[in-house]
């Protein structure tokens, strides 16, 4: 049974019928718990009493930064497997998630800078966890210009998944860069053993955005998978049928 | 209402952190769609030239 649904979730035929089914469900609950997560958290949650209101920027500041790591760890796992087993589906999955991995921690960067200006009196310092997401942002960059460089697609998936796993080194060092070293940067309120160190009502829309910003990654990747299968698989004939369909 | 808006003073960072957001999550949904149409398009025009060379 097992066997046989991994079989099938190999092949890219099926998994694009599968995904064309899955994105309109990830794409309603992304977005109602997008506005859930916005309207607890700019109307409902409490002034932080030492930031201000700029604090809020916390509830998309944090969950992007999260979704940095979580991505490239989703793209590793996905290069390992696909250089074990060279499944297709796996190798589309790893350049599916660059581009979207890339964005989340341009908008971690970001908006680390504009909440950083008004608290630390800097846009940007050299410091640990800031350096390490700055790596990891050229880790992505690097991985798409490395799969764009590459003609032979299944080629450029066996670089892109080396490339992603040596850099999956860096996804420690940006969680433990606050307490290994000195940072101007916070050290955890949620992600650690102890009970989070943050207010319930500022933790409930914090939660609710990690948990849209989730979803989204869900629908995207998906999105993107198809749009490569489509192109990887032109040439196969179930593609070719779905384009005359299409035609008519 | 504008209290709201002035973020107690850190509207120009509190705001554009969000729109920018807004902006970067809807040009991820953009992209693949715009990829997975060049590719249906490009693809359909291939079947029609190699019709034109079979005729």
């Amino acid at each position: 049974m097992i066997i046989h649904f991994f079989h099938q979730m190999g092949s890219p035929r099926y998994f694009y019928n599968m995904a064309g089914k899955l994105i309109p469900w990830f794409m309603v609950s992304f977005l109602i718990s997008l506005l859930i997560g916005l309207y607890y958290g700019l109307f409902v949650a409490p002034t932080d009493y030492q930031q201000g209101e700029s604090y809020r920027i916390m509830y998309i500041h944090v969950p992007a930064a999260w979704m940095s790591m979580f991505i490239y760890v989703v793209m590793a796992v996905s290069g390992l497997i696909s250089l074990v087993w060279r499944i297709k589906i796996t190798e589309i999955l790893v350049i599916s998630s660059a581009t979207v991995g890339a964005s989340f921690t341009f908008l971690a960067l970001v908006t680390g800078s504009l909440w950083g200006k008004p608290m630390w009196g800097a846009w940007w310092v050299w410091d640990a966890r800031l350096t390490a997401e700055l790596l990891l942002l050229f880790l992505y960059l690097g991985i798409i210009a490395l799969h764009s460089a590459i003609e032979d697609k299944r080629v450029a998936a066996r670089a892109v998944s080396i490339l992603a796993l040596v850099g999956v080194v860096n996804i420690p060092i940006i969680h433990y860069s606050v307490e290994w070293w000195n940072t101007l940067h916070q050290s955890a309120s949620v992600m650690k053993f102890d009970k989070p160190s943050i207010d319930i009502s500022m933790l409930i829309p914090l939660l609710t955005m990690a948990i849209s910003f989730k979803l989204y990654y869900g629908a995207v990747v998906l999105m993107q998978a198809r749009a490569e299968i489509v192109d990887r698989e032109r040439n196969s004939r179930w593609v070719q049928e779905m384009v005359e369909q299409e035609a008519k | 209402m504008s209290d709201f808006f002035a973020m107690g003073g850190y509207a120009i960072y509190v705001w554009p952190s969000f729109i920018l957001t807004l902006i970067i999550l809807v040009a991820n949904i953009v992209a693949p769609i715009v990829h997975k149409r060049r590719a249906l398009t490009d693809i359909a025009r291939k079947i029609r030239r190699a019709r034109k060379q079979q005729k």
